[in-house]
């Protein structure tokens, strides 16, 4: 009992209740046959199967003894509230049933002598199970298969007369013959037990349940609570899950009405402990986890504050550890089988909770027990059997049930004991296990920063066990997540412990580190504190033993002293390196610009650094030697205070180191970096570290304050060089080394803006101005890559400026090599220039044209064989006068030209706005179709820049002209008259109608009225025209009026042709004519005339 | 009352914490640094689309047995944790949001200062009494 695990649940307590079955008379060792059956019975026990737990017996095992019923509870006092034996009496002792398996067939030839052996071997059973309700059964173990019930006579009767000889029910005989399908006959034997078994515990609920009426309330308040447990076990037993959680909710609640005092305060919290147990148990069953969770709280809340013996309070927190750790099992337990828990609720939580009061237990047992006492004897433990009659008692006092200890003395000598026994336990460990624990849980619930917090609670642990390897690796693993979230309060207390853990252990190189973190920045201390350890870091620095860490152990720390001692006169291994990415006192910043590299430096300690030797590491180590600072102690050269005072660093004061190179030419369009920086403290005579950051440097905090810094609306004044502001500086730990800008102009001379299909011509001067000579210089002439395809496509660029280009020439002209620019002696690196002109274009002039009648009215559309005119109008947009060389107009063969079409706009300067016309007469021939779109042909213009240089080429534009529509008319009608009239005298007008179809046609003309003349001729006429004929009309009008006069309408129908109106016709006649004046002279000619 | 009151920047340091005197400082900013476990996952439980009508009194955190420990994260992501004694029974949710509410307020002023750097620790005496009024006095 008084064992560590005193505090253990035991394992009946925590196993499910299954209902016992025993069987005898097999023969599991030698008989083949029943090694068998009893392999069916216990092999596969899967879910499926029946809850059952088996057990062979022999056949005169002797079952715990029933002691006589009590008749009256009148004058009996109950000594504890559950016997310790008695729930492993239940499960594995006293069985709800036994079975006696026998080998007899029905035909057996010495039946008689059988049935009465069998008669008498159940008679034993029964007489071992004297005073119990266990059920017995009978298996008859057969080689033969039975018939079907009914039809073997000598069977039944048998059977019956077996029965009687044995005193059993018919339902109690079971004969299993022992062929193929043995496992179905098991399978179907054990379902049969399992109910005799459920009776079997109904009778025993029943049986408990009958005590009650006999109980009262002052003197057995014990026995309710044990017959509520003793119920509810049952329940489990028969497996009624939902009664058994009813009855333990009632014994639970009648734990808590018993009267408490300090005696029987451990018996009741063990009890309320069990039942509470069984309860959260249960109701993580019915998976109504949150019932559990409630229970718990409550029986948490109920007990936390019954501590029972102040001298024993270790045992309380012990036990509350335990109820704590005993839900977080049965909580995870749940999960493995299918629940799912949330990060605020896990078995972590409870875990953690018990770690707590496992540490509590550990301080009140250190403080409780401290005294030195030797073990008391004779042992006030030891009881006669070895173990207590009930649960939760103490041993020296069993059964002791009022409120005052039988015996003070020996109540005072237990006490001792136990805190003596106390004393042994590993509680570390114990805190250890269950803080792993709940970091497991917390781990799987998305709590990181739970679980830091219990690593370094575990750290601690391991510290206090003096295991400082196992501390100081936990604490490492944390310490860089407090680091990078910054919580600075809680870095240090952490580094603390790992400060005196390395000093324990003579770490040497731990020990600097954790020094160096603890003085610098992020470290929380007291001022006073920081230099006690920067003291004992010189110390170390000068290879001496330092002083011992306040808080220590005193004993440890004389080992530590006697270690260290060890290591200072080890003359090796002196010499460290450290990398301090994050976490040392002095930050640094480096600038690295144009080979020019700042190096800033600042400790934070509470004393001056003195370092030996810096460094810096360059991606490319060829620079490494242009930056180094080392100390000249070498040469003995101390009568130079200035370097001296360059060695070292005072708090507070940032330095400033400038370094100098000149970068190599084949770094040119590489990155480089700074990957580390050393700085060396102590001497090589003594001990010495290498302090080594990797990249720029800095520190946790420093990038931090960096954005702080660049946030911050302080005032950045000018500060002196050498104490440039911490604050102002950031890292560049980079830099691109790129070629210089070349000193070489390029001039371009043009003319803007270009004229689109121009050439146009750009001048370029390249201008050295470099000292040397610039070798290889190349241009690269043309349009800027990467602008529109078609724009690519449409221009063209050449060299020689007297060719015009065409589509053979490209865009771009790459390297033109212009060779080397002028003297020096040393050869430069390629200097790249670069000039981007923007080139604005303008249309050089616009191009109209217009199809007219010969009548200079506008056509929509041209006759076939009717001459007609076409006029083209050049518009100057040009901001430069145009010459316009020539022009030509080539025409397609669905036109042809009147006369000799001659350029009539040759050698004509064009300024601004001005317009140069040209008009051609055209005619078209006739067309297949009546009416369809023909092409006209295109419009040549050579022109050139007027002001440009006289030998510039000229350019061709061309512009197509567009489509017509020609027509093919039936009729055509044209006039022939005097270009003018003169009043009073005969005007003769002769009008030719032309038939130009195939057929014969008809026409009718009609002359219509007018004011202004008079006339003679056919007024009204209707005539045939023969195909392709021409009639002649002739008409003699006499003007009355001067003027422009309109002439009499000539009205022309065509009877086969309806819709060429005299409209169309008249279109072809003159409408009007100028008519003269009478003139004196001319009176006689005109009389003449008429 | 609360026995611990803390400010935590967006990026989980701490800007202000301060605790009654009386009890172990380490233990309450260790309360106070968990606590932001749940902080963080109650925040990316909101969701993105959520973020602008979440609430930002985020409830009790998570109980242990000696004290409750509430959240509030203003929009900017900035965390306050209020540490109340579990045996206070009789502090509601109402008052506790009221705490929060005032420490928002006085929170704001502080931002509202010119010669505040946002980021920086809070060292404000307003911001100080403010706090201190909220505290449980100790005796």
């Amino acid at each position: 009992m008084m064992s560590p695990t005193q505090w253990d649940l035991p394992p009946e307590l925590c196993c499910r209740p299954m209902a016992f079955v025993a069987l005898t008379g097999l023969d599991v060792t030698y008989n083949a046959i029943h090694r068998a059956i009893w392999d069916a019975f216990c092999a596969n026990r899967r879910a499926d199967r029946v809850p059952i737990s088996f057990k062979v017996l022999p056949g005169d095992h002797e079952y715990p003894k029933c002691r006589t019923k009590r008749t009256s509870y009148e004058w009996y006092i109950p000594k504890g509230i559950l016997k310790t034996g008695w729930m492993n009496k239940h499960l594995n002792l006293v069985p709800a049933l036994v079975v006696l398996f026998y080998e007899l067939d029905w035909d057996d030839p010495v039946w008689k002598e059988k049935q009465s052996e069998c008669a008498t071997k159940v008679e034993i059973v029964r007489t071992s199970l004297q005073g119990r309700n266990t059920k017995v059964a009978v298996v008859l173990i057969q080689k033969k298969t039975p018939l079907p019930p009914g039809e073997d006579l000598v069977a039944s009767e048998r059977a019956a007369s077996l029965c009687n000889a044995c005193d059993l029910s018919g339902k109690s005989l079971f004969v299993l013959p022992h062929t193929d399908h043995l496992v179905g006959y098991i399978i179907r034997l054990e379902n049969a037990f399992y109910e005799h078994a459920q009776t079997y515990y109904y009778t025993e609920i029943r049986r408990v349940k009958s005590h009650k009426e006999f109980l009262n309330k002052t003197t057995h308040q014990l026995l309710f609570v044990r017959h509520q447990f003793k119920i509810a076990f049952f329940s489990e037993l028969k497996q009624d899950t939902q009664n058994a959680l009813k009855y333990y909710r009632t014994a639970y609640s009648l734990v808590h009405e018993l009267r408490t005092h300090e005696t029987n305060m451990l018996e009741i919290k063990t009890m309320a402990g069990f039942t509470n147990y069984k309860i959260c148990r249960l109701c993580f069953q019915h998976n109504t986890p949150l019932d559990a969770i409630a229970q718990f709280r409550k029986h948490i809340d109920l007990c936390k504050k019954k501590i029972g013996s102040a001298e024993l309070a270790f045992e309380h927190t012990a036990w509350m550890s335990k109820q704590f750790q005993s839900f977080g099992d049965l909580f995870d337990e749940a999960i493995k089988l299918g629940l799912t828990a949330i990060q605020t609720q896990n078995p972590g939580f409870y875990y953690q909770q018990a770690a707590y009061y496992a540490q509590e237990r550990k301080q009140q047992a250190a403080h409780m027990c401290a005294h030195e006492v030797r073990y008391p004897t004779p042992d006030p433990l030891e009881t006669l059997s070895g173990a207590l009659d009930f649960y939760g008692q103490r041993a020296w006092r069993q059964g002791h049930q009022s409120i005052d200890p039988p015996d003070a003395e020996k109540e005072k000598v237990g006490i001792q004991a136990l805190q003596v026994k106390e004393k042994d336990v590993p509680h570390s460990e114990l805190i250890i296990a269950l803080l792993s624990n709940a970091v497991a849980q917390f781990k799987k619930y998305k709590c990181p920063r739970m679980k830091s917090h219990l690593m370094v609670q575990m750290g601690e642990e391991y510290y206090h066990a003096k295991d400082y390897t196992k501390a100081l690796k936990l604490l490492d693993y944390v310490m860089c997540d407090y680091r990078t979230e910054r919580w600075w309060s809680l870095l240090t207390s952490i580094l603390g412990t790992a400060l005196r853990c390395s000093y324990l252990m003579a770490h040497v190189k731990d020990y600097i580190t954790y020094s160096m973190e603890l003085i610098g920045r992020a470290s929380t201390l007291w001022e006073d504190q920081k230099s006690r350890i920067e003291k004992n870091l010189i110390k170390v620095l000068m290879n001496e033993v330092p002083e011992a860490e306040p808080d220590c152990d005193p004993a440890s720390a004389k080992a530590a002293q006697a270690l260290w001692s060890d290591r200072v006169s080890l003359a090796g291994s002196n010499r460290f390196t450290i990398e301090v990415q994050d976490y040392v006192p002095f930050g640094q910043f480096i600038l690295l610009l144009q080979c020019k590299l700042h190096l800033y430096l600042k400790a934070d300690c509470p004393h001056p650094v003195r370092f030996s030797k810096l460094c810096v590491s360059l991606s490319n180590q060829e620079y490494n030697q242009f930056c180094v600072v080392e100390e000249s102690c070498k040469s003995q050269d101390i009568l130079e205070p200035l370097s001296q005072e360059n060695m070292c660093l005072v708090p507070g004061k940032t330095r400033k180191y400038s370094f100098k190179f000149v970068a190599k030419t084949e770094d040119v369009g590489k990155k480089i970096e700074i990957t580390a920086v050393d700085l060396m403290l102590g001497t090589d005579n003594g001990r010495c570290v290498l302090l080594n950051w990797r990249g720029g440097g800095g520190d946790a905090a420093s990038s931090h304050e960096a954005i702080q810094a660049a946030r911050s609306f302080r005032s950045r004044g000018r500060v002196p060089e050498q104490h440039a502001q911490w604050d102002t500086v950031s890292i560049q730990a980079s830099t691109m080394i790129i070629s210089r800008v070349p000193k070489i102009s390029v001039q371009l001379s043009h003319k803007p803006p270009a004229l689109s299909n121009e050439m146009y011509c750009i001048c370029v001067s390249i201008q050295s101005n470099e000292k040397t000579v610039a070798k290889d210089v190349k241009l690269t002439a043309g349009l800027k890559p990467g602008q529109d395809a078609n724009l690519t496509q449409s221009t063209q660029v050449t060299l020689n400026g007297l060719e015009v280009c065409d589509e053979s020439h490209p865009a771009l002209l790459p390297d033109i090599a212009i060779g080397d620019l002028q003297p020096g002696e040393k050869v430069h690196p390629l200097l790249i220039s670069d000039e981007t002109v923007t080139i604005e274009t303008v249309v050089p002039f616009d191009v109209a044209m217009k199809f007219v009648s010969t009548k200079f009215e506008h056509l929509e559309r041209v006759y076939v064989d009717v001459p007609f005119l076409l006029m083209t109008d050049i518009l100057s947009a040009s901001p430069w006068p145009l010459h316009l060389v020539s022009s030509q107009l080539l025409l397609a063969p669905t036109m042809v030209a009147l006369d000799e079409p001659q350029s009539q706009v040759e050698h004509v300067v064009l300024q601004t706005g001005e317009c140069a016309s040209e008009c051609f007469s055209l005619q078209c021939p006739p067309v297949l179709n009546g009416t369809s779109s023909v092409a006209s042909g295109q419009y040549l213009i050579s022109w050139k820049r007027k002001s440009s240089c006289a030998d510039a080429p000229v350019v061709t534009t061309v512009v197509t002209l567009s489509h017509v529509m020609v027509e093919t008319i039936p009729l055509y009608v044209h006039a022939e008259l005097p270009s003018f009239g003169r009043v009073r005298e005969s005007l003769p007008v002769r009008y030719h109608i032309q038939n130009r179809t195939g057929l014969v046609q008809d026409v009718e003309m009609s002359v219509e009225p007018s004011d202004a003349f008079m006339f003679s001729g056919l007024k009204q006429v209707r005539l045939r025209i023969l195909p392709g004929a021409e009639h002649e009309m002739l008409y003699n009008f006499y003007p009355l009026m001067a003027g422009y006069q309109n002439l009499p309408l000539l009205n022309i129908s065509l009877l086969r042709f309806p819709t060429v109106s005299g409209q169309l016709l008249r279109r072809f006649l003159p409408s009007r004519i100028f008519v003269k004046p009478q003139g004196r002279q001319a009176e006689d000619a005109s009389i003449a005339a008429a | 009352m609360a026995v611990c009151i803390a400010v935590i920047a967006k990026e989980n340091y701490p800007l202000y914490i301060r605790s009654v005197p009386t009890q172990n400082e380490l233990k309450f900013h260790y309360t106070v640094h968990t606590s932001l476990d749940v902080v963080e996952e109650k925040i990316s439980a909101v969701g993105k689309a959520m973020a602008d009508q979440r609430e930002l009194y985020l409830g009790l955190l998570y109980p242990t047995e000696d004290y409750k420990v509430y959240g509030y994260v203003t929009n900017s992501k900035v965390k306050f944790v209020i540490v109340v004694d579990s045996s206070n029974t009789s502090l509601r949710d109402n008052e506790i949001r009221s705490m929060f509410r005032k420490l928002h307020n006085s929170f704001t002023d502080v931002m509202c200062n010119p010669f505040y750097n946002p980021g920086d620790t809070i060292q404000s005496k307003a911001f100080d009494g403010m706090v201190s009024a909220m505290m449980v006095q100790a005796s």
